[in-house]
């Protein structure tokens, strides 16, 4: 097994010392990148509230210090006796019975800070720390990605480019409704007076630009034609079954729209998708409430993602992280402040699933981060430098490129 | 390349009758390929003798080149009126700004008033939000329970500024008759960022631009490096309010220690730059000085805190290093205030920073790689001048390279420029300014928003990409076609607005595709071009 050989690379590594860098865990790497694996970030956007997602249930003084808005352990999906899984996610409980789901908690970022803006500048740039880095990681993926014919390697669900997306690699924004942005080069006429004041123009970049704009365009609107009409013949099925009661699409609707892009588009390789709400400072609720009603949705949405991938399943990786995680107290208004360690999602068919890892410091104010926050105790880059150095097979120096300077010195995969 | 380019209403199927400016592009076509048609010739500086005789020495193009690089894109009539005054009174009078009459100094609401308010009183209001929401925080809660979309006070306050802020950008872009002085506040603004993003300076960005950048965007650099260290904006961003000497009397809480953010970015970005020679412990040094700088609270000052600057900075001596300080090589005494002040001058006075200044202009004004004998020259300008910033300007509009064929045309435009320019090229003043703020947030270049301190970028590698390119042409067309979404316009006719951008000159391939299209495709082809997506 890979992922048995690269755990085995990490307790050599570690054992005698050596730095574990980035670059060593790529050595079983070697083989190039096939092109068909597939890598889905979702970001949530307010530092989503890690400690009731995935609810340490087993650490005693989770209940004490949470006394109005802990989810009490009945209503928990059960993982494995120390953690449960928030009722809201019920939707993702079929996957980590398939084992194909696992979390990576107490994780997070190197760098102390608090701030939203700051945290998640180095999330996406992928060097905590630094405010000079201009282009985001997953930018800095897709340019170690094989050369492709197609113009689209990678999407973007949003009508603005993120930060994890910025640089030099092309870039496909679409909009996160059925079809791309409308253009005025959609209409056949226009389309043809651009080509000709385009096309052939000996010299001039913007010619050929304007000829990959095209083609990247077209295809990306072919997919989600297809995906579409999909879409459409999906849910005339359900409001048959549902005797004719008009299903609502909400924002869960990335799912099925990313899982059709990446089936009908094969060189799609890297998709990303963003969602705010979670910043909880009031009445987050426990069970129910405000925290929960987010995360229906979510986990809703990454179900209908992972079945719309079907056979394209066992080669995604889908990585669900946010900022930082919130204050391991429950505040004075029912809700938490902003903190530090938090849980990362990992969904896939490569994922080692149907586990929690974590080197958990526990929450005695003396295991917390500053006596106050879950203590970020994995590296959130540990954790992406392991799906693209064996999901996404990327070699030694590809990894040194996305993240620079950066010496992993744990394996995220130890059990709680 | 340019000997190629024809005169668009020269050509036989435009037969209808030929208006008098394209007679003017015409004639002025021909003395181009005269003056600077041959890539082997030396550039042509045009003579200051052109000044009285304007009908001969000053090339059409190079009054199209210095109405591109001095301003946001020529207007209706602006290659007429530079064609008549002639290149250089037309370039010292954008040198002199107060000198041409503003506007925008006679209006005294909306946007333009807003971003001329004191950051801390803007602070004050947050501040008293923040504390009614507090209580109306159950009310907020239960709402996003149920799932409504409820807009709480404190969001309503920042979409506010945020909108307000952009628009006065826009229509000082737009509108400004001190081109230049707008040119240079956007160059001064990304060399100074501060990021609208980051909490309060949310609040803060317009005001910062209106108070510390463009009353000093052609002045003494040192001026205007002083006028950004002096604002809580960039106090704010860079995290110096919180630097503090570990141990002083007023350390706690968030101000407790040593925060080299600022200090590194002010050497780095701000004035000597990467390269500049400076070290790791000439950050620490340049921190220690800059500890005890903030800003205030509250519109009343606390007891202890000395004003600095007129927008709220202020000193607080209790959390200074008073130790002594070795800077670059030179010893810093404790004096407090002073030490930064006299930091300020040294860094403004650095060769390196002379350089640094000069390259980032001659990237900005001439070419992506700018000559490196121009940039020297206008180091030396610069030395020379004590960092004038005029002076280094008028270096660089009197060299052959700001005036070699090969820098003409040669830039590609930034999103906001692109916008802009199109607005101006139709001429029409927006009611609506929401559809062009949402095409820079699409193409990635919402004003104010660029994350990192070293700002947005000017340069083709950093624009130049498939998924902008195509949206830039829709843009273009809804624009041309008088289509703006909430604007009323009439888009003019295209060989009014092909006079109006390039003389009514565009090469063959776009003069050919325009002449075998209809009349209301033609005005958006015109914009969406490959010669409109350059200057």
């Amino acid at each position: 097994m890979r992922r048995r050989e690269f755990l085995g690379l990490m307790a050599a590594t570690s054992a005698s010392y050596l730095v574990p860098h980035c670059r060593a865990w790529a050595i079983k790497s070697d083989q190039p990148n096939n092109g068909g694996k597939k890598l889905i970030v979702v970001i949530l956007r307010g530092g989503v509230d890690g400690l009731n997602v995935i609810v340490p249930h087993g650490d005693p003084e989770y209940y004490a210090i949470r006394s109005s808005i802990a989810v009490p352990s009945a209503s928990l999906f059960h993982l494995d006796g120390h953690f449960g899984m928030h009722p809201s996610l019920s939707a993702l409980q079929p996957f980590w019975q398939d084992k194909t789901l696992a979390f990576v908690h107490a994780s997070g970022s190197p760098d102390p800070t608090r701030s939203h803006f700051d945290a998640q500048d180095y999330l996406e740039s992928g060097v905590p720390g630094s405010k000079l880095v201009s282009t985001g990681w997953l930018n800095r993926l897709i340019a170690q990605l094989p050369a492709k014919n197609s113009p689209v390697r990678a999407i973007s669900i949003g009508p603005t480019l993120p930060r994890i997306f910025s640089g030099p690699a092309t870039v496909a924004t679409v909009a996160p409704e059925t079809k791309d942005h409308p253009m005025v080069v959609d209409h056949p006429a226009i389309q043809k007076a651009f080509d000709q004041l385009y096309l052939g123009r000996k010299g001039d970049e913007l010619s050929k630009v304007y000829g990959e704009a095209l083609a990247a365009h077209k295809e990306v609107n072919q997919a989600l034609d297809i995906a579409q009409k999909q879409d459409e013949q999906m849910r005339r099925e359900q409001i048959i079954a549902n005797r004719g009661a008009p299903l609502p699409r909400n924002y869960n609707y990335f799912g099925k729209q990313i899982a059709a892009l990446f089936r009908t588009d094969p060189s799609v390789q890297v998709a990303f998708v963003d969602f705010g709400g979670w910043d909880t400072h009031i009445n987050q609720g426990a069970a129910q409430g405000q925290l929960a009603n987010h995360l229906t949705p979510l986990a809703a949405g990454l179900a209908d993602l992972a079945h719309g991938l079907g056979p394209l399943y066992k080669d995604t990786q889908i990585i669900v992280m946010s900022e930082f995680g919130r204050t391991a107290h429950e505040n004075g208004n029912g809700g938490t402040d902003h903190g530090h360690g938090n849980v990362m999602w990992l969904l896939g068919g490569t994922i080692a699933g149907g586990k929690v890892y974590a080197r958990w410091a526990g929450l005695k104010t003396a295991g917390l981060y500053e006596s106050r926050d879950l203590a970020a105790t994995t590296d959130f880059r540990s954790v992406l430098c392991y799906a693209l150095a064996d999901h996404m097979r990327l070699s030694t120096t590809a990894l040194a490129a996305i993240f620079p300077e950066f010496q992993p010195t744990t394996d995220p995969f130890v059990r709680a | 390349m340019k000997n190629f380019w024809v005169v668009l209403f020269s050509l036989a199927f435009f037969s209808a009758s030929v208006p008098q400016t394209a007679e003017a592009a015409g004639s002025a076509a021909g003395s181009t390929s005269e003056s600077s048609g041959g890539a082997a010739k030396t550039p042509h500086v045009p003579t200051a003798s052109a000044v009285q005789d304007h009908s001969a020495s000053a090339s059409q193009d190079q009054v199209i080149h210095i109405l591109n690089r001095l301003s946001f894109g020529p207007r209706p009539g602006d290659i007429e009126r530079v064609q008549a005054m002639g290149i250089w009174p037309y370039v010292s009078e954008q040198l002199n700004p107060q000198d041409i009459p503003d506007p925008f100094n006679s209006i005294h609401s909306g946007p333009i008033e807003a971003s001329r308010r004191n950051p801390i009183e803007l602070l004050a209001e947050y501040n008293q939000i923040r504390a009614s929401e507090r209580t109306n925080a159950m009310n907020y809660a239960d709402n996003q329970v149920r799932g409504r979309r409820t807009m709480s006070e404190m969001q309503n306050f920042f979409r506010n500024m945020d909108r307000q802020y952009v628009t006065a950008k826009l229509q000082r872009t737009i509108d400004s008759p001190r081109q230049l002085q707008e040119v240079l506040t956007e160059f001064w603004y990304q060399h100074f960022n501060v990021c609208i993003n980051k909490d309060i300076d949310r609040a803060w960005v317009g005001p910062y631009e209106d108070q510390a950048i463009r009353p000093y965007a052609l002045g003494r650099f040192r001026d205007l490096l002083g006028a950004t260290c002096h604002h809580p904006a960039m106090l704010f961003y860079l995290d110096n309010w919180q630097n503090t000497a570990p141990q002083s009397k007023g350390a706690k809480g968030n101000q407790k220690g040593l925060n080299e953010n600022y200090a590194r970015e002010l050497m780095e970005l701000h004035t000597l730059g990467v390269d500049g020679g400076y070290t790791q412990r000439d950050v620490i040094e340049l921190a220690r000085i800059l500890t005890g700088l903030g800003f205030s609270q509250t519109p009343k000052l606390a007891p202890g805190l000395q004003p600095v600057g007129n927008f709220g900075a202020t000193f607080d001596p209790s959390r200074h290093d008073f130790g002594g300080k070795t800077l670059l090589g030179r010893h810093f005494s404790g004096t407090g205030e002073a030490e930064v002040e006299e930091a300020l001058d040294m860094l403004a006075r650095h060769p390196s920073t002379a350089h640094y200044i000069s390259y980032k202009m001659a990237q900005y004004f001439v070419a992506d790689s700018p000559p490196r004998a121009l940039v020297d020259r206008m180091s030396k300008t610069y030395l020379a001048t004590d960092g004038n910033i005029k002076a280094v300007m008028s270096t660089m509009l009197h060299s052959p390279e700001f005036w070699a064929a090969e820098n003409e045309n040669n830039k590609y435009k930034t999103p906001l420029r692109f916008v802009v320019s199109s607005v101006r090229a139709i001429g029409f003043e927006p009611q609506d300014y929401n559809p062009l703020i949402d095409m820079l947030r699409e193409q990635g270049e919402a004003p104010y928003a660029y994350l990192t301190p070293d700002g947005y970028k000017n340069t083709k590698d950093a624009w130049l990409n498939p998924d902008s390119l195509l949206k830039r042409i829709n843009f273009a067309t809804t624009v041309g076609a008088g289509a703006l979404p909430g604007n009323r316009y009439s888009p003019p006719e295209y060989r009014r607005l092909g006079a109006t951008i390039a003389g009514g000159k565009f090469s063959p391939q776009t003069v050919a595709t325009i002449a075998a299209q209809p009349q209301e495709l033609r005005s958006p082809l015109l914009l969406g071009s490959p010669e409109f997506m350059r200057y």
